[in-house]
């Protein structure tokens, strides 16, 4: 106690922040590296089923997303609460699952092409009308390979 | 005597860096996506050439769910939980039943000569079925595929199917096809 009293200066000393922006700098750039862009505002309310045989989506490239879902409430009093299709960033007709396809399409380089995928992100309280109605369209445009996407859960 | 370098203020570079880590907070999404995949048939212009190959009655598993989210599965009503052993006991037919599918055997590179089930899993939904049954349904078809898939994996190259090459996976898959035809559901 002695030798504390002798300094006789009751100041607390500054805590050293020099290496605070390398501990910044190491979340910032775990962050940059698991970061996936949204490319789309949804529009849709979509929650996801679960499912526990679901595969990871390859090759973000080639897959083309289509979301189903009543509108988010913000826009549920102009559109009212039926289920809707997104493509893109706006409500779409049915018979414009072609036009989407054709576009994202042409997007893929040719030896990719056959090699598109869709996902299908739907709500899982919608009825199978509007998705059997979506997949006759996207056997029509021929995009023929579809991932029904949903959560993954472990079954017991 | 060698001339003190002034010191840099690197005070702010912190708060650079936590405006670049919120950004990317803000614009994150961890999840990546995952979902059961399928092929769809391709297009027929006339859905009645599609009923030309007509498969035979006992390679034929119906499933049907209704609008109210109930399964028949064979004409007998079935719960979701119970699907999965069903459609093994379809595939399989370990007893050679005759009014469960025919085997085939195939001569399989890697394998040798393996019965393959011609059995096809047929679905059905109404549109007012609900999405979240036909993905629990979807999902219990794949479960048992993947189930035997990977019991065939165990026996041959005693190594789970998601752990084999790709050569091996290809043998085993064509041992065990993942036949589904999905009917046009019933207009009510």
């Amino acid at each position: 106690m002695a030798v504390m009293k002798k300094k006789g200066n009751k100041d607390t000393p500054t805590i050293s922040t020099s290496s605070l922006p390398d501990i910044i700098y190491m979340l910032l750039f775990f962050f940059m590296v698991t970061t996936v862009m949204r490319e789309v505002t949804l529009q849709v309310l979509v929650g996801l089923p679960v499912a526990s045989e679901v595969q990871k989506l390859e090759k973000k490239s080639l897959i083309s997303f289509i979301y189903v879902g009543p509108p988010t409430v913000a826009l549920q009093k102009q559109f009212g609460d039926s289920p809707r299709i997104q493509l893109n960033d706006s409500f779409s007709k049915l018979g414009q699952v072609i036009d989407f396809v054709a576009a994202e399409r042409d997007k893929l380089s040719e030896s990719d092409s056959n090699q598109m995928t869709v996902s299908l992100k739907a709500d899982k309280n919608v009825r199978m009308g509007i998705i059997t109605d979506i997949k006759q369209e996207l056997r029509r445009a021929n995009a023929l390979k579809l991932s029904y996407t949903a959560y993954k859960h472990k079954v017991k | 005597m060698a001339r003190k370098v002034p010191e840099i203020n690197a005070s702010t570079q912190a708060d650079i860096a936590f405006l670049l880590l919120i950004f990317y907070l803000v614009s994150t999404t961890m999840n990546v996506d995952s979902g059961i995949y399928r092929m769809l048939p391709p297009w027929v212009e006339n859905e009645q050439e599609e009923n030309a190959n007509k498969v035979n009655d006992r390679n034929l598993l119906k499933i049907s769910i209704n609008s109210r989210d109930k399964l028949q599965v064979g004409g007998k009503g079935l719960d979701v939980s119970q699907l999965k052993d069903e459609v093994q006991k379809f595939i399989l037919n370990s007893t050679n039943d005759a009014n469960l599918p025919e085997k085939v055997e195939t001569e399989i590179d890697l394998i040798g000569k393996y019965p393959v089930s011609k059995g096809v899993v047929s679905l059905l939904n109404t549109r007012e079925t609900s999405y979240d049954i036909y993905i629990q349904v979807q999902n219990e078809l794949s479960r048992a595929v993947n189930e035997l898939r990977d019991a065939l994996s165990m026996k041959t190259f005693g190594h789970k199917f998601i752990d084999l090459s790709s050569d091996q996976q290809k043998a085993v898959t064509s041992a065990i096809p993942n036949q589904i035809s999905e009917a046009e559901p019933r207009v009510k």
